[in-house]
């Protein structure tokens, strides 16, 4: 009786707010909120995958690395990307083409990380450091004056590629 | 800390010496370098100024195309604390700021300073006074440290002041790294036995800026001249307190963790820095370059690179201005020989392969090496591991390098980081023992870069969260405030309430009028220079008021 008590006064003092499998699985989701999975953003994936509702091959930004990771998570096996989603590529991100933009704020309404700052009438620009690629700004634009760029590689942020045949030679100019 | 470090006063002899784990005898390559003089590679045409010459955030382009620069004016300066400007070598013309091939593994292009030098070589202000550092505050030397733009010359390129700042009143060795290990460089021995004053006065500066109870000019036994050199100038003056200390010729002595750990068998722990253990370990040239910002107020305009290799007409140590070009400098040593295959800039073990010889010699370039087929074939075939446990005997940082192959390889790189891939100093001493021909150290670094990319996305995906959230947050307030609004609307419009609650509102705002304008003071404007008969009629009608008021 006692121990009933202390238990279930227990549960009701450290009842735990959040899902807490949902916050793990959305940790492991890349964030880009671009709806492929059907889902309105990351979260209500996660919540809809823990819920047993979701697959785990519906990220296309997320890859291989991220289904891996949800099934190590879940317990699952893993399983390749459903193709229904689209293709799994390279980061990018979008730049405006400021000189065909007409400032009508369309873009910055679907923006999912206000990542797009701009007012009425007045020209638009992406934050490109907070831009996720998800390309949800570029239906909405009147004037397609929206473009995807890759990320570019550069001395900081290059990766040394996994060893395989180097190159021989150099270009002599002495 | 370290035990000599709670009794100050009490310094350690340095008699005897320890051992690191691994390390390889490698033949050394260096005779005839070592041998000859250093010359001065002389003004080349143009100078490529990289902005990133160091670790940390590249520097702020300072001048544009057109613009003329003398010699020591700086032309890019340090973003945040873990930055150094870059100054121009020589005195000339801006004809780009554009990305130019660097030396770099990756073969990419990076933003440069490119100056067409006019020969002159002329300074803005010629003939500025030197410091007298002992009278400076150790602040404002390390302020002018950084102005000067040094940084580690040992290789890594690490921030000077940065190192500094953080070691001071921490430590007590100074250790000034002079156990150049890597086969073929021979910078620092010539240094050293051409220029030990300078490296002795840069120590003493040093020394008074990090108060360290003991310091030591550690030198590999086969560097004899330097040695020689360095004893003499420090017989020479007996005040400095510093002692040479000859390590033995094991590849990679001149690791800092390695060094420390043959002088004072102190080991830096995994992840940590040597400052952790109570040492600050600089590089010679480090140590020189301090010397000459500080006593001739310059900055770092130039430093000693080795130009060898069999693919090498004339090998030597050339006294070379930052920018150089590589073809430059192998044009003051004779050209290429015939059979030049490879060109690398850094050593053999550490070193990395370059595309081009347009690349610019920088603040961290101590060797360029053109070697032959004969001399460094390329790498044989990969084969399979057979678990023979040479890499691990190898290894001087005492880490299981088959372990972190396996998971390098398979990208499991949670266990990677367990078995401390982070520790790897890539000296190479696996690959060159491994009898597969595995390229262990490509692994090692393919596998951090990686891990970094992942830290990267991680914080940036977790800031596009907080930005969604924020985002989603943001919506749900407008709509909440729009309903609030449609619901106060709705009730204003009803009709039982509408009229009460109508009056109400036109009272309250008669009321509000009313209260503004006795606190505002207003008074009527048209009142000065009234007649007495206007003055008769505006003091009866306010009678009137009065009386209707009190009613």
């Amino acid at each position: 009786m006692l121990i009933g008590l202390v238990l279930g006064y227990a549960a009701i003092r450290f009842r735990v707010k959040s899902d807490p499998i949902v916050d793990q699985i959305d940790a492991l989701l890349p964030q880009t909120q671009c709806g492929q999975c059907t889902y309105p953003g990351c979260r209500p994936y996660a919540e809809a995958m823990a819920a047993g509702e979701a697959d785990i091959n519906q990220c296309p930004p997320g890859g291989e690395v991220t289904i891996q990771a949800l099934a190590d998570l879940l317990g699952m096996d893993a399983k390749p990307l459903n193709a229904e989603h689209g293709e799994h590529s390279e980061k990018t991100v979008v730049t405006i083409d400021e000189q065909v933009c007409i400032g009508c704020t369309l873009c910055i309404q679907a923006c999912p990380v206000d990542a797009i700052l701009g007012a009425a009438k007045q020209m638009h620009t992406i934050i490109k450091d907070e831009c996720t690629g998800c390309d949800l700004c570029i239906p909405p634009c009147p004037v397609e004056c929206i473009h995807i760029v890759p990320v570019k590689t550069t001395v900081l942020n290059w990766k040394w590629p996994k060893p395989g045949d180097a190159p021989v030679g150099f270009k002599q100019n002495a | 800390m370290p035990e000599s470090a709670k009794n100050p006063g009490t310094s350690p002899a340095f008699d005897r010496l320890y051992s690191f784990h691994g390390g390889l005898k490698l033949a050394g390559h260096r005779e005839i370098t070592e041998a000859a003089a250093i010359t001065d590679a002389g003004i080349p045409p143009l100078l490529i100024l990289p902005l990133l010459q160091h670790i940390g955030e590249p520097a702020e382009c300072l001048v544009e195309k057109g613009d003329y620069v003398f010699k020591g004016q700086p032309v890019a300066r340090p973003v945040g604390k873990v930055s150094a400007p870059v100054h121009a070598s020589s005195s000339g013309t801006v004809i780009a700021v554009e990305p130019r091939p660097i030396s770099h593994p990756s073969g990419l292009q990076a933003m440069c300073v490119i100056i067409e030098t006019d020969g002159k070589d002329q300074w803005q202000e010629p003939g500025k006074a030197g410091l007298d550092y002992t009278a400076m505050d150790p602040d404002v030397l390390c302020a002018h440290i950084r102005e000067a733009g040094i940084v580690g010359l040992g290789g890594a390129g690490f921030p000077t002041p940065v190192k500094l700042a953080g070691a001071r009143n921490n430590i007590d060795l100074l250790l000034i790294n002079g156990a150049e290990c890597e086969p073929y460089i021979s910078c620092d021995s010539r240094l050293l036995q051409e220029r030990a004053e300078e490296v002795i006065g840069g120590t003493r500066i040093l020394q008074h800026i990090v108060a360290a109870n003991t310091c030591i000019i550690a030198i590999e036994n086969h560097m004899t001249g330097a040695g020689q050199a360095l004893q003499a100038a420090l017989d020479a003056d007996k005040e400095t307190g510093i002692r040479l200390v000859r390590v033995p010729d094991i590849y990679p002595t001149g690791g800092e963790r390695q060094l420390i750990k043959v002088l004072t068998n102190r080991e830096v722990p995994s992840l940590g820095l040597p400052m952790d253990v109570g040492v600050i370990c600089q590089n010679v040239g480090t140590a020189a370059a301090i010397y000459n910002s500080v006593t001739r107020n310059q900055p770092l305009l130039s430093r000693i690179v080795t130009v060898t290799g069999c693919g090498i007409t004339d090998p030597g140590n050339l006294e070379t201005l930052i920018g150089t070009p590589a073809s430059h400098l192998v044009k003051a040593c004779g050209g290429y020989t015939s059979h030049v295959e490879r060109l690398l800039v850094g050593g053999p073990m550490m070193g990395h392969t370059v595309t081009t010889d347009s690349v610019p010699a920088i603040k961290t370039t101590n060797c360029i090496l053109a070697v032959t087929h004969e001399e460094m074939p390329p790498p044989s075939a990969e084969l399979a591991c057979i678990r023979c446990g040479k890499c691990t005997a190898a290894c001087p940082a005492d880490l299981l390098p088959q372990q972190l192959y396996w998971y390098a390889r398979s990208g499991n790189y949670d266990a990677a980081q367990d078995y401390d891939l982070f520790d790897c100093i890539e000296c190479g001493c696996c690959a060159y023992v491994c009898p597969s021909h595995i390229p262990l150290v490509q692994y090692y670094r393919h596998a951090k870069t990686e891990i970094w990319s992942l830290e990267k996305q991680k914080k940036a995906s977790d800031i596009a969260r907080q930005r969604h959230e924020a985002h989603q947050a943001r919506l749900e307030r407008i709509k909440q405030e729009r309903a609030q609004r449609q619901a106060r609307k709705k009730q204003a419009l009803s009709k039982d309430a509408g009229k009460d609650a109508k009056k109400a509102a036109i009272e309250a705002a008669l009321e509000r009028v009313k209260q503004k304008k006795q606190e505002a003071g207003v008074t009527p404007k048209n009142i000065d220079n009234l007649t007495p008969e206007q003055q008769g009629l505006i003091d009866a009608a306010d009678k009137r008021r009065q009386g209707k008021t009190t009613d």
